[in-house]
């Protein structure tokens, strides 16, 4: 960082006062409010052995847990990218009465705090709800209290993620591009699928990845509507919360640990599809 | 797909379709509709099921009460923490140069990718009986989990990263020309922040804190797990949600959630305002 600055330039910076200040404030806070306490969860994790942080994660609940948060957050994470490029097509393409207000209560799940999204959404999905009730007379399948109902509250939480990244990208995307392709005499579907879907590509992934990662740690909108039946509807946040509640310690931060490290590739994994999506940019 | 491509005029390919155009439009307001609004129905639906009396005695109950007033403590105590760290950061990344700094704006994300439930066991282990602090804290006779500074502590770490994220692009984005204005007429490096820098960025920060309250009033996992749901201690309203639902109080429940639900409809308000400045 510094090298790439000239000196004279770098130097004319630090004409503003305040650089220790601020910076020492920042490292210290951080350090106290989240470093030493992550810390602290892996030193805690790693001090039980291999042997014993295997036979935790392998233990058949843990397992089962693990299998439904992974598979859960997967398919709604998928049915996010589509609704959700769907949804950001609209708002940036179409003109239509409402659209402000559509734009605005995308941003809901966001706003609303998670437990009382949970108890919402199982009030309408239960069998005597106004959507559950309809969904069960057509197509006889419970939602409530079945990984249907986990499925449905995470496709929930997470549907700003894809609207909100796919959106900016595609405002960008130059008509142009769709009007050379069409000059060249492509199709409408031909130019969706070879112009418009790869340049969206990154950012639909990048919604994919948040919607995933947030889905996984998930408590509060899934704790209502799953029933929390241990090897059922038990999602890995919610195994924490019962390994806490009967005091083991141990098999708590191990799962956490776990998690942790999960969270951190997605993060990595994020990182790494935004500057893709960047460098796509900046090449058109 | 024939017509289209023998007609480019009259179907140019940068347009789709008017039956294309209406079935997505017809799949996006629905899809909003039915997955967006009727959850937000649903609660003043409930929470009004025993008419505007029953709506208001919900919340007047002692222990709605003791959980709103705990909450505006924890959020009152949480906010101002991230807002002095959100200032102090944007300041030392937007303004100077140093290394390790990406570094440095990933870490302050990071408390986002880490599960609520996580974020309270994290204090549980330090703060806890058997934590790492745990026999100190018992010698000096000081609570902190299953109290209201560990739920302070959980509420700093879920909301940690929402002030400094809005301001570090927008002063990155201002630069430091009218700073050093200032500067060189002599003002002094506190009266440049107050006077310069904090009135450019104050729609920001004001958007920053908002979104930062938002959150630190609804947290629910994290609390959860380092409060003990102590009644009329340590409760706070979404932890009230919860006792009060599996009660079967389903209106008290929908009553004091629809407090949270028209903080967040306040949120959305600002934030479409913000938006459009």
């Amino acid at each position: 960082m510094t090298q790439s600055v000239p000196f004279n330039l770098w130097w004319r910076r630090q004409i503003l006062p305040g650089f220790g200040l601020s910076l020492g404030f920042t490292l210290v806070y951080l350090s106290l409010i989240v470093l030493i306490p992550l810390i602290a969860l892996f030193m805690k994790a790693s001090g039980i052995g291999v042997e014993g942080f295997v036979r935790i994660i392998l233990s058949p609940r843990v397992l089962a847990a693990f299998q439904l948060s992974f598979s859960v957050s997967f398919y709604a994470a998928l049915v996010n990218v589509l609704l959700g490029t769907i949804l950001a097509w609209v708002l940036v393409r179409y003109r239509f009465p409402g659209r402000g207000l559509l734009d605005a209560i995308v941003d809901f799940p966001f706003a609303l705090p998670t437990a009382v999204a949970g108890i919402a959404l199982t009030a309408i999905y239960a069998s005597n709800g106004w959507l559950g009730g309809p969904i069960q007379a057509l197509t006889g399948w419970k939602l409530t209290f079945t990984p249907l109902g986990i499925f449905l509250a995470l496709v929930f939480v997470g549907f700003p993620f894809v609207v909100r990244t796919v959106q900016p990208v595609l405002a960008d995307l130059d008509v142009e591009f769709e009007e050379a392709a069409a000059s060249l005499g492509a199709s409408r579907l031909q130019t969706i699928f070879r112009v418009v879907i790869p340049e969206l590509l990154p950012a639909a992934l990048t919604g994919f990845t948040l919607t995933f990662a947030r889905a996984l740690g998930e408590y509060g909108s899934v704790v209502f509507i799953s029933g929390n039946m241990p090897m059922k509807t038990e999602i890995v946040p919610l195994l924490i919360m019962m390994e806490l509640d009967q005091f083991h310690y141990t098999e708590a931060t191990v799962i956490a640990a776990l998690m942790l490290v999960v969270s951190l590739v997605l993060l990595f994994l994020i990182n790494g599809l935004q500057r893709w999506g960047k460098l796509r940019g900046h090449r058109a | 797909m024939e017509a289209t491509r023998s007609i480019p005029i009259s179907h140019p390919a940068t347009r789709d379709p008017w039956t294309v155009r209406a079935l997505l439009l017809i799949l996006a307001v629905g899809f909003a509709i039915l997955f967006l609004l009727v959850p937000l129905f649903a609660v003043f639906f409930e929470a009004f099921q025993k008419g505007f009396t029953g709506y208001l005695e919900a919340l007047q109950k002692p222990a709605a009460q003791s959980a709103i007033q705990l909450t505006l403590l924890v959020a009152g105590i949480a906010v101002p923490a991230n807002l002095i760290f959100g200032i102090a950061a944007s300041w030392a990344i937007a303004k100077f140069d140093f290394p390790g700094k990406t570094v440095l704006i990933s870490l302050i994300d990071l408390p986002f990718s880490v599960s609520p439930v996580t974020a309270g066991l994290v204090f549980v282990l330090l703060f806890g009986a058997r934590g790492w602090f745990g026999p100190l804290l018992s010698a000096w006779n000081i609570k902190i989990i299953f109290a209201v500074p560990g739920i302070v502590l959980a509420t700093i770490f879920v909301t940690f990263p929402f002030v400094a994220r809005e301001l570090i692009p927008l002063l990155q984005a201002q630069g430091s020309d009218e700073e050093q204005a200032a500067l060189s007429l002599g003002a002094n490096g506190w009266q440049t922040f107050w006077r310069i820098t904090l009135p450019k960025a104050r729609w920001g920060i004001l958007y920053g804190v908002i979104l930062c309250n938002a959150r630190a009033m609804g947290e629910f996992g994290a609390v959860s797990v380092v409060s003990g749901h102590i009644r009329g201690l340590t409760n706070t309203i979404p932890l009230h949600v919860e006792v009060l639902y599996n009660d079967y109080d389903y209106v008290g429940a929908f009553a004091v959630a629809s407090l949270l639900t028209l903080l967040a409809l306040f949120t959305l308000l600002i934030k479409s305002l913000a938006t459009r400045l």
